[in-house]
Formats: structure tokens, sequence, C-alpha cells
């Protein structure tokens, strides 16, 4: 008969994934790469966004892509289409990304002459929230036929993440999407959030997102 | 499909665990999971089954769920409520600083190994 023990663990289940990701973290800040994990829905807007970011970017921040994915790589050839360097990820039917997965990304997309690589995470608004990847930002992306009331819904994931965009401001005169009690619920999550009513169609407020990033990116740097 | 995630994320750290102590199997795993977390027991349980056939270590390994009730402390009146039954504003007070105390919690206990 073998001899059976208990071992106690007493951590989190996620204390893995995050001590892989402060790793990382740490790594980045070394070699003066800012990583930015990007969030939202499906159909939020975001490569849409990431376009017109690496457009309003570009010749001031050497900057690669790093698609992720379940499956497909249509949104890989949309960036590539921008000039920026970019890699498609494979989650294999998983929901998120962790940190040893966006370190394999990284690996691949190689990030010697890159100071801000982006990832764009998979489209939900659950698991990618509970999964630190090691990123020097969190930011998700809010568009307006979702809902002002999506931060009571998915409140873990608007309490993580440094600024919100509030996509699709050109469609707001069409849903009963009210942008001050948004706010409000952002803030009720998220003290902190900072908070940029964009149109990545239109281009509004598009130049506000990339000064806060050029900013935070040099902050990265210098510190 | 959280679940399933979660449930491999578990075993990747478990499979650590069972090498820096030398074990052979994978018995049985407790975990401690919050009311108020995003994880849902009945789903955990469906993919721990399925996945527990994937991987040698846990062959046949027995999951345990203990919940933690959740509990939310108001600044208002210093006074904790059940977060469940009565949500982010306090029941006595009708403060909205509110916090939450204990049920977000999602750890592994203990495992039993041999």
């Amino acid at each position: 008969m073998k001899e059976v023990r208990i071992l106690e663990i007493k951590q989190s289940v996620y204390a893995d994934n995050d001590r892989q990701a402060d790793l990382l973290r740490q790594e980045l800040k070394e070699k003066g790469v800012f990583l930015l994990n990007l969030m939202s829905s499906p159909g939020s807007g975001k490569t849409t966004t990431l376009m017109r970011t690496i457009e309003a970017l570009k010749g001031t921040l050497k900057i690669g892509v790093m698609e992720a994915d379940i499956d497909s790589d249509v949104d890989a050839k949309t960036i590539s289409e921008s000039g920026a360097r970019v890699i498609q990820l494979h989650t294999g039917g998983m929901c998120h990304l962790d940190a040893e997965m966006t370190r394999q990304g990284l690996k691949g997309l190689d990030t010697k002459d890159v100071e801000l690589a982006i990832l764009e995470n998979v489209g939900n608004l659950v698991c990618p929230a509970e999964f630190d990847t090691g990123a020097s930002k969190n930011a998700m992306i809010l568009s307006v036929p979702e809902g002002d009331d999506k931060p009571l819904k998915y409140p873990l994931m608007f309490s993580i993440c440094d600024v919100v965009l509030i996509n699709k401001t050109d469609v707001l005169p069409y849903f009963d999407f009210d942008m001050d009690r948004c706010r409000e619920y952002i803030h009720m999550r998220n003290p902190k959030a900072k908070i940029i009513p964009t149109c990545a169609k239109t281009g509004e407020g598009i130049s506000e997102w990339t000064d806060w990033l050029r900013e935070e990116v040099r902050r990265w740097q210098l510190q | 499909m959280h679940e399933l995630g979660v449930v491999f994320h578990i075993m990747d750290s478990l499979e650590k665990v069972a090498a820096q102590n030398k074990a052979e199997g994978i018995s049985k795993v407790v975990l401690e999971l919050g009311e108020v977390s995003t994880v849902i027991e009945s789903y955990l349980q469906s993919c721990w089954k399925w996945a527990v056939k994937k991987r040698d270590l846990f062959d046949g390994a027995e999951l345990v769920v203990e919940k933690l009730p959740a509990v939310t402390y108001c600044e208002g009146c210093g006074q904790t409520y059940p977060t469940v039954e009565y949500g982010k504003i306090c029941p006595y007070c009708k403060s909205p600083e509110t916090w939450l105390l204990q049920g977000n919690e999602f750890n592994i206990k203990e495992i039993e190994v041999f």
C-alpha cells in the first residue's frame, strides 16, 4: 500500500501566474520595453483602434503587436498593413493569455528594437482580467453599443484597468448610453481609472489616448 | 470555457509541487472558493472530471471545493453584512462606501499525494 501524505499549499490559484508576471514585468523594465495589455469584448473596435494608434505613433515609437486569438489570423493581417511588426498568437481554445504565453509571444515577436509592445488579448471581459500578463499597463475598450452598465457586470475587468477607452462615440445618438453614468460606474469600481471617449472611425480622442501612451512609455523607460 | 482554463492552470502548478515533493500521484485536491469569485463550482467539477483523465499524475483524483461566504465591510458605519444578499449598498446605513472583506478567494488549500 502506498503512503498517502497531505501537502499544505495555501496559495491563490493565480499565485503562480502572478509570480511569473512580476518576473516578466521586471525583465521588460530592464530592457526598456513597455508592454500594453489591451482587452475588450469581441467587436468593440480593438483592431481598428490599434490601426489608428499605430498611425498616430508612427515615427515616434517603435511598435510591435501581438494578436491573440483562439483561432484565425485575420487581425494580424489587418495590422500588418499598418507597417508595424506583428505576430499572431493562438491560445488553442483558451479564453485568455497568461504570463508564460505572453513571454513566449514576446520571444516570437523579438523585442530587440521595440519600445512599445501591444498585446491584443482575447475578446472577453472575464478571464483576461484574472490572469496578469506581466504588462506595464492594462487598457480596455468599452464600445457604446455594449451599454453603460458593463462596469457593473464585469467589475474585475474595470478594477484592474489603468485606462478605459469608450469607443464608437459616433453612434451615441442612436443608443441609450449615458456617458456620465458610465464614468460614475467605472469610478465606483476603480477611482483611479483614466477614461477617454474615442472613435476609431472618426479619430476623436485618439490624440489624447496616444499622448497618454507616449507619456507612460517615457516614464517606464526613465524610472 | 474559463473553468477549464483554470483547471489546467491548477494542474500545471500542482505538477511542480508534486515534483518538488517527489510524489508519484495526486489523489485529492482541496480548493477554497469565495462565494463571489468568478468561478462556478459545478462547471469546475465537470471540467475537473474531464481533465483528470488527460493527465496521468491526476488519474482519478477527487476535487473538493470548500465555499467561503462573501462578507462586505461598510466604511460608513463600520458594520459587516452578507454581500450576496445586500450587494454594494450597506443595509444598515445605506452608505455606498463599502468594500469586500472576503468572498473573492480562489485558493489551493491542500492536496493529498502518494
